[in-house]
């Protein structure tokens, strides 16, 4: 079997002096959706931040596409074909649609599917309505459908989706779940961080469930929905 | 001596939003002495805001928050903290070029309107009845360490040491194990129980941490998109199957 | 009526330079979030380059507007060098190391200048072709400054078109908001800034060379136009371009009709103007609300310590110092007077930066305004001297309560820029009002009483005054006032919720530290005998922080040190050289990279080390 896409071991991080990761390990193959399980302040967002270079990190492996990260400033992990949409959008609100996905442009890489705004626009038909709106005039689902659509105007081999069904209305939800099937069809590869357990089990081959910064159960989304044990400990009330 | 229980803290119809958004979206409830009450919810559910709602960070749109029948919406923090609602913070905030001890002495002077001296050293003033909180939190060993380079676990103690100086009726403590190694996240709830206990304290706490919730809180507040969806004892809540489905997602 | 026309007409080329200026420094705060104070700088290398340009090519149109477009293309290739070379270390450093930092560039480029140019101020030839006027309403107006008016609007459009058509506009604005996400998304930050340099230093360089036909070159024009710019930016709103154009309009058109109704203030009126904008407006006429990031105050992790023996050690260096006029002459006396003034001097505005993390960037207008108070004193009331000296603190601490009551409003680089308008009103003031200051030519003959005339009574003087003025700051350091002031820069926010009033304290701070500043200038005055506007000016500001962080700001002796070094520094390089500036620029640049800690931090960091491996 070739190497997995992202490779993950002894992965650390800091912010400040609160230390939030000891030790997380995961591997995403080529072309699967893993996702990222745990309860609030468990780790999840924390850890796509560590993988992107946006937080003071130190990892044993942090292996991308044959390639070692842990030195390498965001923007050049960008390039190398890793998109990062965060959990807070982060859209530029000054920027209209158009321009926003204008900022994420990279040039088409192999292995990738490769995105305009106009095969955009056909996956997200919501934002080919605003094209020339600025972000501060639209509504949450909108900005977290452009904050998706921007990262994918880089052509990344592999999508990291911090809470991407978050405070969403439920239709917007399945819609949002319906484009990350999409994604996989055309050969993307995602690593998602999830609360919610309906979310991920309807898009993820995979679950890594962590807390308080250590992973603590990984296999496939189907064992997990039949562990009624471990979804009580790390993920429940 | 026990006290009976009563109403401290009488949040009623709290509601604020943001840019059209609501964040915290008609909250009432009541805190009592004695009261170890956890506020929990998933992420963006409206915590914070309703911390900062309180302690008069942040001004609600609507509703009102009584201590002991005093109104304390659109004081400002200070005046809030001067009628005995102490505070700890989720990212600590200390003040980070003092020693322990004087980060606690600061508090002394302050809450004995003894800041504006000019000549008497600060570090002289209140020194042992800083100590003595600093015992009861257990970093009476290392009052003499600066603030700086303390980890992370005793920094969230010197915090509440601090919030205790001021001898609050009424402690919220936002994420107060957020950060912590699990033994440490143990300890400090459990020093956090007995000074409930002991000073019949009210304790208003969020947190992430299931086993810091259910271990030890008194009672238990579910906020789901600014809303309270449960109120109870950790049994009731963790029954609740509204509470399950907003923590497991889907339509339960 | 025509002449109030042709007046306004007038306000608007000069607003057309002062876009060109401020659209470039306002670009530069943008993006990299620094106050880039060597934007002057550019602006006047732009014009001796375009004088020299112009000079030699200028005969025709094509030679002319040529020669201005290489011009600012130079100066935006020097940007660029300076991007790399120094502003890339900067980015995460304290405002104050910023603003230094390209303040030591503003003197640098200052002694490199006249050493190629000359001292002398240098008179370009005109336009060809727009070397006369037209009647406007039968009121001559140069056709030049026409095209200046013209100007303006025409590269706020290609700025526009710059920032809207292109992908690199797209990507400054994107990483305008949100630095982290744009690098997220693959836009490298350090070519971006790097081009934004180029792009905003170049808009100086043309600001300068579009100057040569209208007035002099001179070695002043730096200082001059980058604190307007300053105050063109705040009142925008920094970073943003339509307000540094609807901004340079507003002060065009004041200055153009102030110079009418008060001619005496004309520089006044435009910092007060600034006042009034960022307490009306705190973000500026159309700044946007967010604050500009706390970048981290000079932080200091380790607790000040009283030392163990600090009383008998400061009681042996007082002795030792009283004992000095017994061996030393004049010459020295005269030296050590000063030293021991700015001593002083430094420690006041160690006591806003060091313990309250407040950069001021205009103390030496207490220094300034406590000189000046003396010097009035004695000049129009006939004071003695000791009236006099006891008039320099409280004068100083009244201008400083005003002041004080604005500028803690605010905190970070608007601290600062509040700070600098002030001590630029004080100056103006001492420049301007000549028939009560003397403007330029300053007061002379102010010298202290009989029994004070002698070098080494009025050393002692000083060294009583001073000696006994620190002590009182020490005390007050280390008492719960120091503490407060200690508590609400570590953490504003917790220091409020545990009761501390963070801003009244920084206002007290403020008077405190004006207060000393004051004596010290007032003492000053005495020693040499005469004031002038200079003592009110930036560069004596500057030398201030630099005293400050030559020592050290993490420690309370670290002024005194540094003090000490950088006097007896300047004396000495001055007697060796013309080029003090150049001097003084590269140790400020040396001191911001190398060692931000200062000497008494290099020091003792040195000691601990060694300590720890003995151990």
């Amino acid at each position: 079997m070739s190497e997995p896409l992202l490779t993950i071991d002894g992965l650390q991080a800091w912010y400040g002096r609160a230390h939030i990761l000891d030790g997380i390990a995961l591997t995403v193959g080529r072309g699967e959706v893993v996702a990222l399980m745990g309860r609030n302040g468990a780790g999840k967002t924390t850890t796509l931040k560590a993988i992107m270079g946006l937080v003071e990190r130190r990892a044993a492996t942090l292996r991308f596409d044959g390639r070692d990260l842990s030195a390498l400033p965001a923007h050049r992990i960008a390039r190398l074909g890793v998109g990062y949409v965060p959990e807070d959008r982060r859209i530029f609100a000054d920027l209209t649609v158009e321009e926003n996905l204008e900022v994420g442009r990279q040039p088409p890489r192999p292995g990738a599917p490769a995105w305009t705004p106009e095969k955009l626009f056909a996956l997200f038909p919501n934002l080919a309505e605003m094209r020339g709106r600025r972000g501060t005039r639209m509504s949450g689902g909108e900005q977290q459908m452009l904050t998706l659509a921007r990262t994918l105007m880089g052509n990344p081999s592999l999508l990291l989706l911090d809470e991407p069904s978050e405070g969403l209305a439920p239709l917007i939800v399945r819609q949002m779940a319906e484009a990350v099937r999409r994604l996989k069809a055309e050969g993307l590869s995602v690593l998602l961080s999830e609360q919610s357990l309906s979310f991920a089990s309807a898009v993820a081959d995979r679950a890594c469930v962590i807390e308080t910064g250590r992973p603590r159960w990984t296999g496939t989304m189907t064992g997990l929905m039949a562990d009624d044990g471990v979804r009580a400990a790390y993920l429940a009330v | 001596m026990s006290k009976l229980p009563m109403s401290k803290l009488v949040v009623r119809d709290l509601q604020r939003s943001f840019g059209g958004v609501q964040a915290v979206g008609g909250v009432s409830f009541t805190l009592r002495s004695g009261d170890l009450l956890a506020l929990i919810g998933p992420n963006g559910a409206g915590k914070s805001t309703c911390f900062n709602l309180l302690n008069g960070q942040l001004r609600p749109d609507s509703g009102s928050v009584r201590l002991d029948g005093t109104e304390l919406v659109g004081l400002p923090p200070r005046r809030i903290w001067a009628l005995g609602v102490g505070r700890t913070f989720q990212i600590t905030a200390t003040f980070a070029s003092m020693t322990v001890a004087e980060n606690v002495q600061m508090v002394l002077l302050s809450r004995a309107r003894r800041l504006f001296g000019l000549w008497r050293p600060a570090a002289l003033q209140f020194r042992e009845p800083a100590l003595a909180l600093l015992e009861r939190v257990g970093m009476a060993a290392q009052a003499d360490r600066p603030c700086g380079v303390l980890a992370y676990g005793d920094v969230k103690r010197v915090e509440l040491a601090m919030a205790l100086a001021s001898e609050p009726t009424v402690l919220l403590m936002d994420e107060p194990t957020a950060g912590m190694a699990p033994a440490e996240r143990l300890a400090l709830m459990e020093l956090t129980a007995e000074l409930v206990r002991e000073r019949g304290l009210a304790v208003l706490f969020t947190e992430h941490d299931m086993d810091a919730v259910f271990g030890h809180a008194t009672r238990v507040l579910v906020l789901d998109r600014g809303r309270l969806i449960a109120e109870g004892s950790p049994d009731q809540v963790r029954a609740d199957p509204r509470v399950q489905s907003v923590y497991l997602g889907g339509e339960a | 009526m025509s002449f109030l026309l042709v007046q306004a007409l007038s306000g608007l080329a000069t607003a057309a330079t002062l876009f060109l200026v401020s659209s470039g420094l306002t670009i530069v705060f943008g993006v990299t979030r620094i106050v880039n104070f060597a934007h002057g700088s550019f602006y006047m290398v732009g014009a001796y380059a375009g004088w020299s340009l112009i000079e030699r090519f200028g005969g025709t149109p094509a030679g002319f507007w040529g020669s201005v477009t290489a011009a600012a293309l130079a100066m935006g290739v020097l940007g660029a060098a300076m991007e790399i070379g120094l502003l890339r270390r900067l980015y995460r450093s304290p405002e104050l190391f910023q603003l230094l930092g390209t303040f030591g560039v503003v003197l640098v480029v200052q002694d490199l200048t006249a050493w190629a140019w000359g001292p002398e101020d240098l008179l370009g030839r005109r336009a060809p072709g727009l070397k006369g006027s037209i009647d406007i309403l039968d009121q001559p107006f140069p056709l030049y400054d026409l095209v200046l008016i013209g100007l303006g609007p025409l590269v706020l459009g290609l700025l526009w078109l710059l920032f809207n058509r292109t992908r690199w506009g797209t990507l400054v604005r994107a990483a305008t908001q949100d630095r982290e996400m744009a690098s997220a998304l693959g836009v490298d930050p350090a070519r971006l800034f790097t081009g934004v340099l180029f792009l905003g230093c170049a808009l100086a360089g043309l600001g300068g060379a579009l100057q040569v036909p209208r007035e002099a070159v001179t070695l002043q024009m730096d200082m001059a136009i980058v604190v307007e710019a300053f105050v063109v930016v705040v009142v925008g709103g920094m970073g943003s371009l339509a307000g540094a154009f609807l901004a340079s309009l507003l002060i065009g058109q004041l200055q153009a009709f102030g110079i009418l109704v008060f001619p005496q203030i004309t520089l006044v009126l435009v910092f007060l103007f600034m006042a009034v904008v960022l307490v009306l407006r705190p973000h500026g006429l159309l700044g946007r609300a967010e604050e500009v990031p706390p970048t981290a105050p000079a932080t200091v992790t380790v607790p000040l310590s009283t030392g163990g023996h600090t009383g008998s050690w400061a009681l042996a260096l007082l002795a030792l110092l009283a004992a000095v006029p017994l061996v030393a002459g004049d010459y020295a006396l005269i030296l050590l007077t000063e030293v021991v003034i700015l001593a002083l001097f430094a420690a006041s505005l160690h006591l806003l930066i060091g313990l309250g993390g407040l950069v001021s960037f205009g103390h030496a207008a207490w220094f300034g305004l406590g000189a000046y108070g003396s010097a009035l004193l004695v000049k129009h009331m006939g004071a003695p001297m000791p009236l006099a000296l006891a008039g320099a603190p409280v004068l100083a601490g009244l201008g400083a309560l005003v002041a004080g009551w604005f500028c803690v409003r605010r905190s970070g680089l608007y601290f600062a820029m509040l700070t600098l308008a002030f001590a630029q009103i004080a100056w103006s003031i001492a420049f301007q009002w000549y028939a009560v200051t003397g403007g330029d030519n300053g007061i002379l003959g102010v010298w202290p009483s009989s029994w004070a005339a002698g070098k080494a009574a009025y050393y002692w003087l000083t060294l009583a005054l001073c000696g006994g003025t620190l002590w009182l700051l020490r005390r007050a350091a280390f008492a719960p006032f120091g503490y407060a002031l200690r508590a609400g820069r570590d953490s504003g926010l917790r220091a409020e919720s545990v009761g501390i009033d963070v801003r009244r304290f920084q206002w007290m701070a403020f008077v405190l530290a004006g207060s000393a500043a004051g004596l010290a200038g007032g003492l000053y005055a005495f020693a040499k005998g005469s004031v002038f506007p200079t003592l009110l000016a930036v560069p004596q500001s500057v030398d201030a922080l630099v005293m400050v962080l030559m020592g050290g700001i993490q420690t309370v002796a670290g002024p005194l040190a540094g003090a000490v070094v950088f006097h007896l520094l300047k004396s000495e390089v001055m007697s060796l050289t013309d080029w003090w500036r150049l001097v003084l620029g590269l140790i400020i640049v040396a001191l911001v990279l190398v060692f931000p800690r200062g000497i008494v931090g290099f020091l003792s960091g040195l000691r601990s080390s060694f300590v720890r491996r003995r151990a």
